[in-house]
């Protein structure tokens, strides 16, 4: 079984949808003839052609609302935006077009669109070339917002979010993109749009993340082996619509929960998800819910990217305040 | 220096504001009765519209956007379109939807508030009304995109205003138009005012249709009360867009003769004099002096025109009335091809106790 990355596994889901079904396309910047500038549309112009493969001129705005034009018509675009931090222009057409035209127009119409978009720091990049936007895509009605941790969830996902009737927000974490392979097997599987994952099991806490920050909770919950406390780890996966109820389940059992996000603290999903555990599970808790986020600042240059973005040290602080509380 | 490029706008018009021909007609206008059905459906937007306004001024629909002096264009590009061309219109363009086949009962009831205006019976592929402005140049894009992608022979027809124009939404879709050759048509309506901002100060440019000429797409000016040139431009334009020759911009010139929307006062910010001298140049005053002087069109004609008109409005208008307001749950309704399970929790708390509080 073959070894890939997340940014492989981003590209063989791509091949393996354009494949099966002719009407889905690939269209952004650079994705033709370049592969994308982090290569996850490699090979695709190639071997579907440019008409599919579509590079676009450079235009954020366009590019999502052609995309819901597209879909609307009968295709399945997946649009790339080069960089989340240039996802922001696409917002009107996604909150104002996308989300609302199968309402709007009572079912006549849907998008069954992908907007995916690298996201998140930690690879030494530009200013823009590093945020979290998840919470603002969140709050919008009528879309999913889907945020992989690791090659195998990327591809499922992606296949899913692909296939899914309304639009999808798809975030990559870069930093995952190649930092660790995973045995794999192209076998067109989709994984299940709405619901959480069990990363790692536990009894003692739960650590909620997704995105990389799943990655680095893993490395938080390692370190809290090793002292004797078992944390469970839950990757969101899909955000919206969240599956609270894998959440609140889980805080039943551990009675104590931490949830991570690199993006900025106000407002973020972190926040909702505490809400969430506030409503529906205050009498499971045993402490408060503790956030792990980052700070309410923009988001810092390369050489300061790491103070920001929660580490295993932080998640493991906060885990260690939630049981110590009494 | 020499000169790298040169350009050129062309202004057309076939017919004067006293209904006398200009210029040598296009063959679809010169017999007689050519133009009566055009002209029956610019009478029957007409008719519809006041009573929209009507009907607001009586609260009995919301916020409506009259199309008063739109009629030609309106008429022009909905009797140009085939029906398995898509629309994508602003709030502006109820007279083409009419013609395209949405009802007026559907068109009362978008205004009045309940999304099942949309779902209509017009043409299914045709967009919702687009309130954002110029958003939907960027989804003409897509869809030309797909009947291109498709090797089909139908065209996107995207309507927009002269304020959108402004907008980097409509630079990024006729650019991007241009650059794969679209099957698509961009009709700006100039009615000369972007709620209270006039077009000279919208932008410096001489007009509006060479904005295609930086998108390297064919662009024209018409008479927008001219009916014929409307209609004759856009017939042009679609055998551009459905022989793959590419897109076409239209600045179709007229005038906002209402208020922006129910919701405005124009006197505040444009003079009588000027509204005065734009009623001179009426679009349906205009192609009935035409049609009369042709021997096609009288006064017992135009009688029950009128009555025929104002009964079909009247009916729709009471159609709309009678039909009751949809239910609460309404809202979850095609959010999600499937209702997710946290929408469902919060629908049934919409039909339940939050829905009890709402009717006391």
């Amino acid at each position: 079984m073959a070894q890939i990355t997340l940014v492989e596994a981003v590209n063989l889901a791509l091949k393996h949808e354009m494949q099966r079904d002719p009407t889905v396309v690939v269209m952004g910047e650079d994705v033709g003839v370049d592969g994308g500038v982090f290569r996850a549309t490699l090979g695709l112009s190639e071997r579907f052609g440019p008409e599919r493969v579509i590079d676009t001129p450079l235009a954020e705005a366009l590019i999502a609302g052609m995309a819901i034009g597209m879909a609307a018509e009968g295709l399945k675009p997946v649009a790339e935006i080069q960089f989340s931090g240039f996802a922001y222009t696409t917002i009107d057409q996604i909150l104002n077009h996308a989300g609302r035209m199968r309402h709007r127009t009572q079912g006549r119409l849907s998008c069954p669109l992908v907007l995916r978009t690298p996201c998140g720091a930690g690879i030494h990049a530009p200013e823009h070339h590093s945020e979290s936007p998840e919470s603002i895509f969140a709050h919008i009605p009528g879309i999913r917002v889907v945020y992989p941790s690791s090659p195998r969830r990327a591809y499922g996902l992606l296949l899913a979010a692909i296939r899914d009737p309304d639009p999808v927000v798809f975030l990559e974490p870069t930093r995952l993109y190649r930092l660790f392979k995973e045995e794999f097997a192209d076998d067109g599987q989709a994984l299940a749009l709405d619901t959480c994952f069990t990363a790692r099991e536990g009894s003692d806490v739960t650590v909620v993340a997704w995105g990389a920050m799943v990655h680095e909770s893993l490395a938080a919950a390692d370190t809290l082996a090793e002292q004797g406390v078992a944390a469970e780890v839950l990757d969101v996966a899909t955000l919206k619509p969240l599956d609270m109820d894998t959440i609140l389940a889980s805080v039943a059992r551990t009675g104590r929960c931490v949830v991570v996000t690199e993006a900025a603290r106000t407002c973020s999903f972190a926040s909702e998800i505490a809400a969430g555990l506030a409503e529906e599970g205050l009498l499971n808790l045993l402490a408060p819910v503790q956030r792990v986020t980052g700070y309410d600042v923009v988001v810092p240059l390369p050489r300061l990217e790491h103070q920001n973005m929660p580490s295993k040290a932080r998640i493991v602080r906060a885990a260690k305040k939630a049981l110590e509380f009494s | 220096m020499s000169i790298v490029a040169r350009f050129e706008i062309h202004y057309s018009q076939f017919l004067g504001p006293n209904g006398n021909a200009v210029a040598p007609l296009p063959a679809f206008a010169r017999a007689p009765g050519a133009l009566v059905g055009l002209y029956r459906w610019m009478v029957l937007m007409r008719a519809y519209d006041a009573k929209a306004i009507a009907l607001q001024r009586t609260g009995q629909i919301g916020t409506f956007a009259s199309l008063l002096g739109h009629e030609a264009i309106n008429a022009g590009v909905g009797s140009a379109m085939a029906k398995d061309d898509v629309f994508l219109m602003t709030y502006r363009e109820n007279g083409v939807m009419l013609m395209r086949g949405v009802t007026l009962k559907e068109l009362f009831l978008y205004w009045g508030g309940d999304e099942r205006g949309s779902d209509y019976s017009g043409p299914r592929g045709d967009f919702p009304i687009c309130i954002t402005i110029a958003a939907h140049a960027a989804h003409a894009v897509g869809v030309a995109y797909a009947m291109k992608l498709r090797r089909e022979r139908r065209a996107a027809v995207c309507a927009l205003g002269d304020g959108a124009t402004s907008k980097g939404d409509f630079y990024e879709a006729i650019n991007a138009a241009g650059a794969w050759k679209l099957p698509v048509i961009f009709v700006v309506a100039n009615n000369q005012w972007a709620i209270s901002v006039p077009r000279a100060k919208q932008s410096a440019a001489q007009t509006l249709a060479q904005k295609a000429i930086a998108a390297g797409i064919e662009g024209c000016q018409v008479d927008g009360n001219d009916v014929i040139a409307v209609r004759h431009a856009m017939d042009e334009a679609l055998d551009r867009a459905r022989s793959g020759a590419g897109p076409t911009l239209i600045e179709a010139l007229t005038y906002r003769l209402s208020d922006h929307t129910t919701a405005d006062d124009a006197s505040r910010y444009r003079s009588p004099d000027e509204l005065a001298e734009a009623w001179k140049l009426d679009p349906i005053v205009r192609l009935r002096a035409h049609l009369m002087a042709g021997g096609a069109w009288d006064k017992a004609r135009e009688d029950a025109l009128l009555k025929e008109c104002n009964e079909q409005v009247q009916a729709a208008a009471q159609a709309y009335l009678d039909t009751p307001p949809p239910a609460a749950d309404q809202m979850f309704a095609h959010l999600y091809a499937q209702l997710p399970a946290p929408l469902q929790k919060q629908r049934a708390a919409a039909l339940t106790e939050d829905g009890a509080d709402h009717a006391r």
